[in-house]
């Protein structure tokens, strides 16, 4: 148990009393946080010095409670990370609980160095550490229930709650020993079941936060309400970069129920009684705007520069061979130019968050992804140490990587400590569609070799783009122009191709770049598999016999690709005017292969079924790893068939649902899932499905049409 | 000025700007948070409410044209999470993030009172109006069917906290969806 992690000399597991009441807390420490820990506490309880917050808390009234190190936006990781407690713990599944974690060090993923959920790391990053937590707990409830009856600890077990002595036939509920166990000295080492033991994990138990989420009672951000808390909207300069260069508050100020209407750091700020008062305040508001350096950027000038910049190489990511001098070489060369434009995350709770700054102390309630930068936005605003900031993470009405961000947390803390109250800042969808961190735009020129067989003989991809580290770490944290973001899912191809050159242009510009679900794949993964589509095309081969040609060393792509063939009937006749596509990528180290079944008409393409094939290692739910297979399924139809977002004037033309739409039940196609069984560690299910779902589409597109789709969203225009 | 409703079966009064949506007297004025706000414009369904019965979006409703009539919100379709489709939504485990879901509820029970046992393409017509980002369409055509058996009576329920049914049921499980 002495796991290094960043930030931790040592993970300790720690137990303690809760808030005065007897009860059993697990979970790892910080030495000298105590007070921070105590002080943080979700419910509110009281700061005992004595009080640690932790992973596992039994109660006396045999209740447990499992501390959520992650934010839940849909993903399942209340449940999921739950099972891994209560696999080792041996609970009543029926009595746990849950609560979402404060911001503490000691909740780190060590993948980030932070405090955060992201890149679908959640259920790989908790796999030991929770199942290691529930563990120690019931080891130390064993310990206490030994004691108590003078027996040995080895010849006790536990079971559904309960501690049993079956010698004797004596029997202890966890919460009658919880007080006892909280003063057992937590053991050094614990071994974990050995998986053919699970009797949780691989079980497709529901999800812990369904009722409250049919019922109104789930609390998301901006559902927050605190005492004498004021309400805020915010107008932000429509152009990226520009500025307030004046404003006249007098007609804003003369709206019933507005309270004040102040400079904030992002634009001008409107505070009222309630947010819809604060939206009228706002529309009456006369605002000058500076509107800087962007105000002719646009997206014929973005793709410009995009394509200007691929005249000459770019930043390596990947060399393998010689695939210039093969190409330059070859007698069938294949070339095309694919693109993507830009997509906002377009979550359907808008952006919000509530903050109370005081003098010393700083409390943000957020619907965020990322718990550490918004302690610290807080902190820094409220000029106070990171230690005396604290957040309170609420559910998340969607996230998609949006809530990285602390963008409206900044926001709400400025206008908090101007109004010196609790302020919640909500933004409407207007503002939401057009001040996001977008999907990166891209552009990859891209060509192969064909041998004599028709196999590529050299490929070679130049991708330019704006880069999402840039925007999100900073300047300093893209070494040499390489941004592997910005690459991912074309410079990892699988293909067993001898000459490989994938480079890099990263075109800055004044657009926000964001993670965006599935990050660079969900735009290089539509290149990579629409050009090798292409390339079976060329060689008179199918597209699914071809890519397992060429994936012979890759033996989980082949599962998925092999399994997707056989459960989509590739090759199966259809009927009339039915087409298929097929598509297969690794994302976040999941494996996702997909066949398309559709048809095109006078309105365009209509998707009919889509099958999935996943192979994500040990499925720790297979309820919710097919949810979001599904789910990921949809948000790739919305980028492949709906909208996109794209640039005027240096501002976003798209604004509400009717200029940004999403898919709607009616263009719901058939979504039929099927898992690989697998014995690897678990990998992340919130996004490596959405990358082969455009891909798959326009490769049936291309079969139903011979059109060929370069770039997203399918246009009217591309089919005829 | 002074609006008086039947707000979830009880009179209600509110003094407030005439034109304000009810979406906002119901969040910000009642802090009754249920009902989510999501676009504004009546474009997605998450502020769904029934009025006088009929599927409502309070983001464009204001207050005075509720003056007398009866607004359901979904804190007061039943008490104990016991209506028909609540009840389905628990039992096929409907929700991701769930923020869309108030609104889907109310459309769809809207739909049921109406339309006892709707076919898919009713159901398609009755919620192509809300969008759930998360993509839960599937499921929620699925709990509109499960709903309607539930409603006449008969069929039995299982809840995610009681009983043995702690698990996703095979159908829900299995996937795939209705055409």
């Amino acid at each position: 148990m002495s796991t290094q992690t960043n930030g931790l000399d040592r993970r300790n597991f720690l137990k303690t009393g809760l808030a005065g009441a007897a009860g059993l807390v697990i979970g790892f420490y910080l030495p000298g946080r105590r007070e921070v820990l105590a002080a943080s506490r979700l419910d509110g309880s009281a700061a005992t010095p004595d009080v640690l917050n932790a992973f596992i808390h039994v109660a006396p009234d045999d209740n447990i409670t499992i501390v959520i190190a992650k934010s839940e936006m849909g993903q399942g990781v209340v449940t999921s990370l739950s099972m891994l407690a209560a696999e080792e713990l041996e609970c009543d599944w029926r009595k746990v609980r849950t609560e979402f974690a404060p911001s503490a060090v000691v909740y780190f993923d060590p993948a980030f160095h932070m405090q955060g959920t992201g890149g679908s790391q959640s259920v790989n990053s908790a796999w030991k550490p929770m199942r290691e937590a529930g563990a120690t707990a019931r080891m130390m409830l064993i310990a206490a229930a030994a004691q108590k009856w003078g027996v040995d600890a080895s010849e006790c077990h536990a079971e559904d709650g309960t501690v049993i002595h079956a010698a004797s036939k004596r029997r202890a509920t966890y919460g009658s020993l919880a007080e006892a166990a909280s003063k057992v000295t937590p053991p050094q080492n614990v071994t974990l079941k050995d998986p053919s033991q699970f009797k949780v994990v691989g079980k497709p138990f529901k999800r812990l936060d369904t009722p409250i989420k049919t019922n109104g009672k789930a609390g998301f951000g901006i559902d927050v309400r605190q005492p004498d808390m004021v309400h805020s909207v915010v107008l932000r300069c429509p152009v990226f970069g520009g500025k307030v260069a004046s404003f006249d508050a007098t007609k804003a100020k003369a709206v019933p129920g507005v309270k004040d209407v102040f400079q904030i750091s992002d634009g001008v700020a409107v505070v009222a009684d309630n947010t819809w008062n604060a939206m009228q305040g706002r529309k009456a508001l006369d605002v000058q705007w500076d509107e800087g350096p962007n105000a002719n950027v646009s997206n014929d000038t973005i793709f410009k520069g995009f394509a200007d910049a691929c005249e000459t190489p770019g930043v390596v990511s990947r060399k393998v061979g010689d695939a210039e001098s093969t190409l330059s070489g070859a007698t069938q060369k294949i070339e095309a130019v694919y693109k993507a434009p830009y997509q906002a995350h377009a979550t359907m709770e808008p952006m919000n968050c509530t903050a109370y700054i005081q003098a010393d102390r700083a409390d943000v309630w957020a619907p965020t992804q990322f718990q550490t930068p918004t302690q610290n936005t807080a902190a820094q605003i409220a000029g106070i140490k990171p230690d005396a900031s604290f957040v309170h993470t609420t559910y998340l009405g969607g996230g998609f990587g949006r809530r990285g961000w602390s963008d409206f947390v900044t926001e709400a803390c400025e206008i908090s400590k101007h109004m010196k109250a609790p302020a919640q800042v909500t933004w409407s969808r207007e503002d939401d569609t057009q001040h996001d961190y977008y999907r990166p735009a891209s552009y990859v020129k891209i060509a192969a070799a064909l041998g004599p067989d028709g196999m590529p003989t050299a490929f070679t991809a130049r991708v330019a783009c704006d880069s999402i580290s840039r925007w999100f770490f900073g300047p300093d944290a893209v070494k040499n122009g390489m941004d592997s973001s910005s690459v991912e899912g074309i410079s990892d191809t699988p293909y067993d191709i001898p000459n490989i050159l994938v480079d890099y242009h990263m075109v800055t510009g004044p657009i926000p770049m964001g993670f965006w679900r599935s990050v660079g794949a969900s735009q290089n993964g539509f290149f990579l598999e629409g050009f090798m589509d292409e390339l079976a095309a060329a060689a008179k081969k199918d597209p699914y016999e071809y890519r397992k040609a060429l994936l012979s060393k890759k033996p989980r792509h082949l599962g998925v690709l092999n399994l997707a063939a056989e459960k989509g009937e590739w090759g199966k006749p259809l009927p009339k005017g039915r087409y298929r596509g097929i598509a297969v990528l690794e994302a976040f180290s999941t494996y996702v292969a997909e066949v398309a079944e559709i048809s095109v008409d006078k309105d365009g393409v209509k998707v009919h079924k889509m099958t999935v094939a996943l192979d994500c290692g040990r499925v720790v739910n297979p309820n919710i790893t097919r949810q979001q297979a599904v789910s990921a399924v949809v948000f790739g139809l919305t980028q492949t068939l709906k909208g996109q977002i794209t640039i005027d004037k240096g501002r976003v033309q798209q604004a509400n649902f009717d200029t940004y739409d999403m898919l709607r039940m009616n263009e719901m196609p058939v979504v039929d899932v099927h898992i690989v069984p697998s014995e690897e560690t678990p990998t992340g299910m919130g996004e490596p499905a959405v990358p082969p779902v455009a891909p798959a589409i326009c490769n049936a597109v291309f079969a139903a049409t011979g059109k060929r789709i370069r770039h997203l969203p399918i246009a009217p225009e591309d089919l005829t | 000025m002074a609006t008086h409703f039947i707000l979830n079966g009880k009179p209600k009064t509110v003094d407030v700007n005439p034109n304000m949506p009810l979406l906002w007297v119901l969040r910000d004025t009642l802090n009754m948070t249920g009902t989510k706000f999501g676009c504004g414009m009546a474009l997605c369904g998450a502020c769904t409410v029934h009025i006088d019965g009929e599927a409502t979006r309070s983001c464009v409703t204001p207050i005075s044209s509720v003056a007398g009539k009866k607004v359901t919100t979904i804190e007061g379709l039943s008490a104990t999470d016991s209506h028909p489709v609540q009840r389905a939504w628990i039992e096929i485990d409907v929700p991701q993030c769930g923020y869309c879901q108030s609104g889907q509820i109310m459309t769809a029970s809207a739909l049921l009172a109406k339309t006892p046992n709707p076919t898919d393409a009713e159901i398609t017509d009755a919620m192509a109006g809300n969008i759930c980002r998360c993509g839960t369409y599937d499921r929620i055509r699925e709990a509109i069917h499960r709903a309607a058996k539930l409603q006449a009576g008969g069929a039995k329920t299982a809840d995610a906290h009681e009983g043995s049914e702690l698990v996703a049921s095979a159908a829900t499980v299995s996937a795939g969806g209705a055409e």
